[in-house]
């Protein structure tokens, strides 16, 4: 039997704000157990919140740009459950009038685009963190990340399979990265994914039973428990048993997934409006605000690069997908006008050097537009390529200035016919052997005697230069 | 005349004048305290050093000028529902065993502010839930004004210590009637301010939407001054109302104020001696220039059902951070997580609160939402209308408080539902988040203090303050006092 796969996302993003959701403490990301807290975030009693509105303006931004309707009438309500990292025993977050509605984002699979629609977005508070000490045997709570501001974006079930949910969550990222709303480390759990899964016989129009994966830390490990959930069911429903509805842990070490509570079990939330805030509303001028101080958005950059610059597309999906690349691409054009160029540098090059050096692409730390000046060094033949790559790694790891540390290490190309003359003649000289062998008709050895040049004259000459005037001086022996 | 009987803005006018030291003030009330409070059991903790250290330190300041306020070096006590930076608040409950905040509730931090000396924290019912102050986990309060009669609740043990003079003039808070019950029960001055007027951050809630901060004091002087320190507009309150805090002005003339007196609060279950005693205060009104006129309310029938059911729905989510992981009471033996909040909470609350927590947790529950919560919401809306409705006719309404006077120690709390009947009177206002006030306006025949309600529309404090001032200008109920006990009678 054939299956159909519907897949749909809940994703929780947490917000850089400096501070909290409805308290002053900062959202930084570690610090020592429980000192980013107040009374307040650690829900003593009597506290109140106090609504953070920058909150509010991240919500607006991502909706519109995720083409949401903005709902102006705001109100929060409580989600009841009893757990320790939760002081209040409620958590603050909207179910009865989600901020933002009915959106979309496209997604483009196998050269074919798909819009996948949002359901809603809406603001809500995080909660603590549980630690397990085996030395004692006991759990600690940590109320750090406790009313840290959170988005979920829930989608509806559009997906078919893992890799439109991987491009989906790309698109995504890159939509919350560009629009400065979250930094989005799924390793410091600033996003974070549920999987909505379920599965169907080719040619029936009923949806199977679902099942919910909570929890899951990178995009690799997603695309492994959507294919691992999905045979589950599928083996299931051939072996004639039933699919329950359930939420599954999924554990990426054992690549599989176990349940962690069945509907039966599900909590009564018991959500009703939350007395201690009163609604917000967002005029029509907050929203065109923000609509205007909308950065370009992803695919209108992508479209732009390839119409102005006429780059491959490839490349510019891969350059476009991260707000940090196009920090970079759009630094280094500006210093040298070569989109081509810098295109291929950042493919090439800083790639290269950002996986060697295991650092992530938001962490890359140098003075981009000397990636520009690298370039017109090159364009000007004051330094060739081969220098260039040695001097970029140098910029890419301790941010020197390409031009002067091109000069205070002697690096510029020698252009100076005469020398590279000079050091050609005495490497013929002390090659007799390889000179014979070309004698006799071995083209090759003329590699082995470009490289000692090259050695001699320290990279630094234009390689074209010096295999032009090699040739001129073996024919004229 | 004995220091503990005067007013708190005569004492405070003794103090500025010189007359009286903050100090010595401060000592004869932790003596007075001492004396009588074995009778009648108002205060759960008297903080008497740091009161000391308090009085001296303001004393300074109103010496060198810095303190203004009429009720600067006045001793004062504060119900145990409002957070004090590191003094026990227990909210009368064991689940609150020990627990001292590390921040004090914004009223009580104006006070302070201000000058005034806290003597300490007031016994109640357990989390506010109860009109009798018998639920408290520190045991019973007595009304001065009985033998064995309880001096109404929530907030009795701050009812209890202005009418015992313990204190000069007490916070409370209402959210069905916790202020206006038991000041009329123990004959004196109460009011519950228009939700919103005063902040109620560092007030442990009882229900959200209805819980209010309020003065109780020996006059409607006394009250105003206290009410100008504490309202006004709290960023930490989302819900505190954006205004300056209230200033109020008592002229004594109310010619030609229309009081309206609601017919369906002087039916059936009114004792007789409680509804003779408002009709002849609404006919004193009447001399006095104001113009009285009876009118019907039917929606007000509505009231109690909608007020259970939004308060409990409120309080059994406000009350689950209660579960011995943090502070307060913990079950010391429990198997696992699960076992620790059964047993924590089933050990750490009582009845009345248990009862009122089973109720929310079920009208909120999936299914049971519109059937009760929504639609608890939706007759709220409508009494807040009608509210409206009367408010275009009359500047103020004028009912009896309570049906009764009050009750013996014991009699109500084996009948929940009665107890609830009881708050007839006063949960509508709180409904409609309107400002109230309680003034005494006679006694029974067994000599129990009876009070009248005024009640007006939002932010009308000064219009209903004006009223019971009139009053009280020209009736001398509020300036009775009980024959006090002291300890060794006690």
């Amino acid at each position: 039997m054939e299956f159909l796969t519907t897949l749909g996302l809940e994703v929780h993003t947490e917000l850089s704000t400096k501070t909290k959701i409805f308290c002053g403490c900062t959202t930084e990301f570690g610090g020592d157990p429980n000192t980013h807290v107040c009374e307040v975030c650690t829900g003593m009693p009597g506290t109140l919140p106090v609504l953070n509105e920058q909150v509010v303006e991240y919500a607006i931004r991502v909706g519109l740009a995720t083409n949401c309707e903005i709902t102006q009438y705001n109100k929060f309500d409580r989600k009841n459950y009893f757990y320790p990292d939760l002081p209040k025993a409620y958590q603050v977050s909207q179910l009865y009038a989600p901020i933002c509605q009915n959106g979309h984002i496209d997604i483009e699979v196998g050269g074919v685009t798909k819009s996948i629609r949002i359901k809603e977005i809406h603001m809500e508070e995080d909660a603590g963190k549980l630690i397990h000490d085996p030395w004692d045997d006991c759990t600690l709570v940590d109320y750090n990340r406790c009313g840290v501001p959170l988005l979920e974006i829930v989608s509806e079930p559009d997906f078919c399979n893992g890799e439109e949910v991987i491009a989906y969550l790309t698109k995504l990222k890159s939509i919350l990265q560009y629009t400065d709303v979250s930094d989005c480390k799924m390793e410091q759990g600033s996003l974070r994914a549920d999987v909505n899964l379920s599965v169907r016989p080719v040619g029936t129009d009923e949806l199977g039973t679902r099942t919910e994966m909570k929890n899951i830390n990178s995009f690799k490990a997603i695309a492994r428990a959507i294919e691992g959930e999905r045979k589950r069911q599928i083996e299931l429903i051939e072996e004639g048993k039933k699919v329950v509805q359930e939420t599954r842990r999924w554990d990426d070490n054992k690549g599989s997934s176990f349940a962690m509570r069945s509907k039966e079990n599900a909590q009564d939330y018991r959500y009703f409006p939350e007395p201690d805030l009163v609604p917000i509303e967002i005029s029509d001028e907050w929203i065109e605000r923000v609509r205007g101080e909308l950065p370009e958005l992803p695919d209108a950059k992508k479209k732009r690069y390839i119409a102005d610059y006429g780059l491959p597309e490839y490349d510019v999906d891969i350059i476009t997908g991260s707000k940090f690349l196009v920090k970079i691409f759009e630094e280094a054009l500006e210093a040298c006008g070569e989109a081509k160029e810098v295109s291929n540098w950042i493919m090439g090059e800083v790639l290269r050097l950002a996986t060697d050096t295991s650092t992530d692409v938001e962490d890359i730390n140098f003075t981009f537009a000397n990636l520009g000046k690298l370039i017109l060094l090159v364009k000007n033949n004051v330094v060739n390529r081969g220098t260039a790559k040695e001097v970029f790694e140098k910029m890419f790891k301790e941010n020197v200035e390409p031009e002067k540390y091109i000069k205070d290490n002697g690096l510029e190309m020698v252009n100076d016919d005469g020398a590279v003359r000079e050091v050609v003649l005495a490497v013929l000289q002390a090659n007799p052997k390889s000179v014979a062998e070309f004698k006799e008709g071995n083209d090759k050895v003329t590699r082995f005697l470009m490289g000692q040049c090259m050695k001699q004259l320290k990279g630094k000459a234009d390689p074209a230069t010096v295999n032009t005037v090699i040739d001129e001086e073996l024919a004229k022996l | 005349m004995e220091l503990s009987k005067m007013t708190a803005l005569e004492i405070g006018s003794k103090i500025k004048a010189k007359e009286l030291g903050v100090v010595e003030v401060t000592k004869a009330a932790l003596e007075n305290i001492e004396k009588t409070d074995k009778a009648y059991r108002a205060f759960v903790t008297v903080c008497g050093e740091k009161a000391l250290t308090q009085a001296e330190k303001i004393q300074k300041g109103i010496d060198d000028g810095t303190l203004t306020s009429p009720l600067a070096g006045v001793p004062m006590a504060v119900k145990d529902n409002m957070c004090t930076e590191g003094v026990l608040t227990t909210c009368a409950s064991k689940i609150l065993t020990g627990f001292k905040p590390t921040y004090s509730s914004t009223a009580v931090r104006k006070l302070e502010d201000a000058g005034a000396v806290i003597l300490g924290k007031l016994n109640m019912d357990e989390f506010a839930m109860g009109s009798t102050t018998e639920t408290s986990v520190h045991g019973v309060t007595v009304n001065p004004w009985g033998e064995n009669r309880a001096p109404g609740g929530s907030s009795g043990g701050s009812a209890v210590a202005v009418a015992a003079d313990e204190a000069y003039y007490t916070l409370g808070s209402d959210t069905g009637g916790s202020i206006r019950q038991p000041a009329a029960f123990c004959g004196v001055t109460g009011l519950k301010p228009t939700y919103g007027t005063v902040s109620r951050y560092g007030l442990i809630a009882y229900a959200s939407s209805l819980d209010q901060i309020g003065p109780i004091g020996k006059n409607v002087e006394d009250i105003a001054e206290v009410l100008s320190v504490i309202s006004g507009h709290d960023p930490k309150d989302s819900t505190s109302v954006k205004q300056d805090s209230i200033k109020i002005t008592l002229d004594n003339n109310i010619k030609g104020k229309r009081i309206g007196l609601p017919k369906d609060y002087f039916g059936e279950g009114l004792n007789s001696e409680v509804k003779a005693s408002v009709l002849a205060a609404a006919k004193k009104l009447e001399e006095l220039g104001a113009i009285v006129e009876e009118f019907e309310m039917p929606e007000l029938q509505y009231a109690i059902p909608a007020y259970y059911i939004i308060a409990c729905a409120e309080a059994s989510s406000n009350l689950s951070r209660f579960d011995g992981v943090k502070y307060g009471y913990a079950s010391p033996e429990f198997k696992d997580l699960t076992d620790l909040y059964y047993k924590s909470r089933s050990e750490g609350f009582g009845m009345e609160v248990k009862r009122r927590i089973m109720i929310g947790a079920f009208v909120l529950s999936s299914g049971y939402y519109d059937a009760y919560y929504k639609k608890a919401l939706q007759v709220k809306a409508i009494i807040k209308q009608s509210f409206d409705r009367a408010f275009e006719k009359y500047d103020c309404i004028l009912s009896p408080t309570a049906p009764t006077t009050a009750l013996k120690i014991g009699e109500n709390l084996s009948d929940p539902l009665k107890m609830y009947l009881g708050d007839i009177y006063t949960v509508s206002v709180n409904l409609a988040g309107l400002p109230s006030m309680v003034v005494p306006c006679g006694f029974d025949s067994q000599g129990l203090p009876i009070g009248l309600q005024l009640t007006g529309k939002a932010f009308s404090e000064n219009e209903i303050m004006n009223v019971g001032y009139a009053f009280q200008q020209s009736t001398d109920y509020h300036t009775k006092k009980p024959v006090l006990k002291t300890g060794k009678e006690a």
